[in-house]
């Protein structure tokens, strides 16, 4: 992470002399919550009532802490999650004790997968009756403890305030995560004048910002002797705010570049040097980069084995230099030869600075350039045959501006959006990896709209199943006016499951055939949303046309292709260079 | 209309010859052999916050790491304690206990003892009463005690390392051993070496017998 994310918080601004007008001081410890998130700079969280939250909420009244009432908790903690993610600081999600904070598990197992910074605030009973199975108990830090950076139980209201605060600052410290602070009624009702002090990190947590000098040294060098060399963008290029420093590096070293998913838009798509995201469903040009590179740096990324495949034929040819700011990353799934712990954007400039000459990687660049013209994303669109997914996602990406954000559920809607998009901004491709959570697009896209700027689009593309999951969303955007605009790509299936099932399990659909879904569009309408159906290509450009214009929630369902499949794909633990073009080629 | 994937097949690509192991290690598929495991005692020094065990036995029991024993107690620091495993893992394994250990946000030092380390464990041992005399006479060669002599039962207690240990209780098997109970490995860097990195030295000053009330470790604290 930055610099600024190892820091204290500002003292919020009480001490500027022309701070406008003091706020009441806080009597209660649910009060010195809010007041901690305030001083954090919170202006928005998500969130779901219920009893042993109340007096939280009760304290939120007075403040200028915007609130989004959700339908369901999974939900708040999606848009927490993407509203943290396109804002770059950690998402706060609120819920209540028992099912409130069980529903949130989702969603913090996503933030913590993907590495993001969220807070989640829970209610819980009173300190005294917990353990004893009271009303809505549930051990909240007991189940979430394998899922956060680190939880908390604040029992006490003076301590409440500090807690949070440090919370909040743990999840963006070092490598971002999700925290808990489990809040029993007894301390937010609990009276308290103690005002929460500047936020600080733990003693105990300080994240190594700058690699030592040797290793950045021998790092350097192995660069400079590379005949192939090629950087791997993660999703730490992103949280770190390093993706200026990465590009000038690659440009300045004429170093290609591939992304893992999560980093998406840390490299512009149709930059020269980027060979777009590798892994299961990359493009092939990615897969051949990184089978044949003789030197891999990595930066912020965790060799996920959606990345990797088998990790015996991973880039085998190659040295790796890793950069993460989490020593655990090092070597944990693929062998660092290189290892170099900090913070994305110091390490790629001490390495900049290190570096005598760049590599000698003319050929390389016009190898990786002739992979690009020999396995194009392309595919096939007869004018007369079913519509294609791809098309409708190049459909909207044309028909929107530059800097729209992407929120995408899970499966094969994703993958098409992933490939066929052509992101160039980090910060705009907001989805789940790691965890993979169908029903992560809608309140995700819900999170991003409050977060984005006005003039940035937020458009989520769904499946129909992903859809299915958290729908009830759409009541969160009707009620509060949200222009977002839900593509579902309907191919009435579980569509990635009957990818694998034709594929693997010869053809046997079991559960994944829907046979029939809700008419999304009239859904859309009685939920007062605006909605559209779509079989046709004509009619395509005219729905994504009203949908943008229409200043509020839009549903257009897309009929699409339901034989279409999602390919290239790298079988589950196979070698990346022997990606499938086509079902055959499995 | 535009014409789908295309590109050469996977039989019709070049393929590089290298391979890693399951450690993700560059090696030579010919002369590979499985990595070896061996048992590391790693010692953790710990903020003695609630819910910390659970934390620390959460990791191993997640991350599939492969655990002997644990022992937890306090140290001469308010607030502090010493959390000694044993781990029988490969040498890239250790590596990774050792850091997913640190990540813990009340870890405050994680280091790996050497093998010169020294190192204790505790074994009480309930067995046959029926003849007393030889089994004071074992205890006497493990420089044990006896504490709790019964017309039925006696219950003796033996320190020492591992394999002491373990010797001892093969010695007492001739009684019959009714009931057995090991603390597992705890241990401490020999000489002026800290246990774990950067570990500062305890109440060094403090008058002989403070502490004396802090008691027994508590491993039922978490």
């Amino acid at each position: 992470m930055s610099e600024r994310a190892t820091q204290p918080a500002p003292d919020s601004e009480r001490n500027e002399p022309d701070e406008p007008t003091e706020r009441p001081p806080v009597t209660s410890g649910a009060e010195a919550a809010v007041r901690a998130l305030e001083n954090a700079g919170v202006e928005a969280m998500f969130g779901v009532q219920g009893g042993a939250i109340m007096p939280v909420y009760d304290a939120l009244y007075h403040s200028d802490i915007r609130h989004v009432m959700m339908a369901h908790e999974q939900g708040a903690a999606h848009a927490a999650n993407a509203y943290g993610a396109v804002r770059g600081e950690p998402g706060v999600c609120l819920a209540t004790s028992g099912p409130g904070a069980t529903n949130l598990v989702t969603g913090i197992a996503d933030a913590d997968m993907d590495s993001d910074a969220m807070l989640a605030l829970t209610g819980q009973v009173p300190a005294d009756m917990v353990g004893s199975d009271a009303f809505q108990e549930t051990d909240t830090t007991g189940v979430t403890a394998p899922i956060t950076k680190h939880n908390y139980f604040a029992g006490d209201a003076d301590t409440v305030g500090d807690t949070v605060g440090e919370a909040f600052e743990l999840a963006r410290a070092g490598r971002p995560g999700p925290t808990l602070v489990d809040l029993p009624k007894n301390a937010t009702l609990g009276e308290t004048a103690r005002e929460p002090g500047p936020a600080r990190l733990p003693e105990t947590y300080a994240p190594q910002l700058e690699a030592d000098d040797d290793a950045v040294a021998l790092a350097a060098r192995a660069i400079e002797r590379a005949d192939k060399p090629l950087l791997l963008f993660g999703g730490g290029v992103i949280k770190a705010d390093a993706t200026e420093t990465a590009r000038e590096f690659a440009i300045d070293n004429g170093i290609p570049v591939v992304e893992t998913m999560p980093a998406i838009g840390a490299m512009p798509d149709d930059h020269e040097l980027c060979m777009e995201w590798a892994g299961m469903h990359g493009t092939g040009y990615a897969n051949m980069a990184i089978t044949h590179t003789d030197l891999l740096i990595a930066v912020g990324c965790r060799f996920d084995d959606r990345l990797t495949g088998g990790v015996d034929t991973f880039a085998p040819e190659a040295e790796v230099v890793h950069v993460d700011i989490d020593p655990a990353e090092i070597s944990k799934n693929v062998h660092a030869d290189y290892p170099l712990v900090g913070d994305a954007g110091r390490v790629l400039d001490q390495l900049d600075e290190e570096l005598e000459r760049p590599p000698d990687a003319r050929e390389w660049r016009e190898q990786c350039r002739t992979w690009k013209e020999e396995y194009p994303m392309d595919y096939v669109t007869p004018d007369d045959e079913p519509l294609k997914p791809q098309f409708v996602v190049e459909a909207l990406d044309e028909a929107t501006s530059d800097r729209a954000i992407v929120t995408t559920g899970v499966g094969q809607h994703q993958m098409w959006a992933a490939q066929y998009w052509t992101f160039r901004h980090p910060r705009t491709w907001i989805s789940s990896h790691g965890l993979g959570t169908m029903g992560f697009g809608l309140p995700a896209a819900i999170g991003a709209r409050f977060a984005a700027e006005d003039d940035q689009e937020v458009v989520c593309i769904d499946g129909d199943g992903s859809f299915l999951m958290t729908m009830q969303e759409l009541s969160v955007a009707v009620r509060e006016n949200l222009d977002i605009t839900v593509a579902v790509l309907n191919n009435e299936y579980i569509g990635m499951v009957r990818q694998w099932q034709d594929a693997f399990f010869e053809g046997r659909r079991m559960a994944a055939d829907y046979g029939w879904c809700p008419e999304f569009d009239k859904l859309a309408e009685a939920f007062g949303a605006r909605g559209w159906s779509v079989d046709e290509y004509d009619q395509v450009a005219p729905a994504i046309e009203g949908a943008l214009a229409h200043d509020g929630p839009s549903v257009i369902d897309f009929h699409i292709d339901p034989a279409e499949n999602v390919y290239p794909m790298v079988p589950s633990g196979g070698a990346n260079g022997k990606f499938a073009l086509s079902e055959e080629q499995l | 209309m535009t014409g789908g994937l295309r590109g050469p097949s996977p039989e019709e690509r070049p393929h590089p010859e290298g391979r890693r192991n399951s450690q993700g290690i560059r090696i030579d598929p010919e002369a590979e052999a499985e990595p070896r495991t061996r048992t590391a005692v790693v010692s953790a020094l710990v903020e003695h916050e609630p819910g910390v065990l659970s934390r620390v036995s959460g990791l191993f029991s997640r991350r599939q790491f492969n655990i002997e024993s644990l022992t937890v107690g306090p140290t001469t620091v308010d607030g502090h304690a010493r959390i000694t495993l044993v781990v029988e893992e490969t040498d890239p394994g250790i590596d990774q206990v050792k850091k997913q250990l640190a990540k813990l946000k009340p870890a405050i030092s994680v280091g790996e003892l050497d093998d010169d380390a020294v190192r204790a464990e505790l074994v009480l041992l309930k067995v046959r009463g029926d003849e007393p005399d030889k089994v004071h006479a074992i205890t006497q060669m493990y420089e044990g005690q006896t504490l709790d002599a019964g017309p039925r039962t006696i219950t003796v207690q033996i320190t020492g390392d591992h394999g002491k240990i373990d010797d001892a209780v093969d010695a007492f098997r001739q009684f019959g051993i009714i009931e057995i109970a090991r603390t597992g490995q705890t241990a401490l860097a020999r000489g002026d070496t800290p246990t774990t990195p950067g570990e500062e030295p305890g109440h060094t000053a403090e008058p002989a017998g403070d502490g004396a009330d802090r008691g027994v470790p508590d491993t039922n604290s978490d």
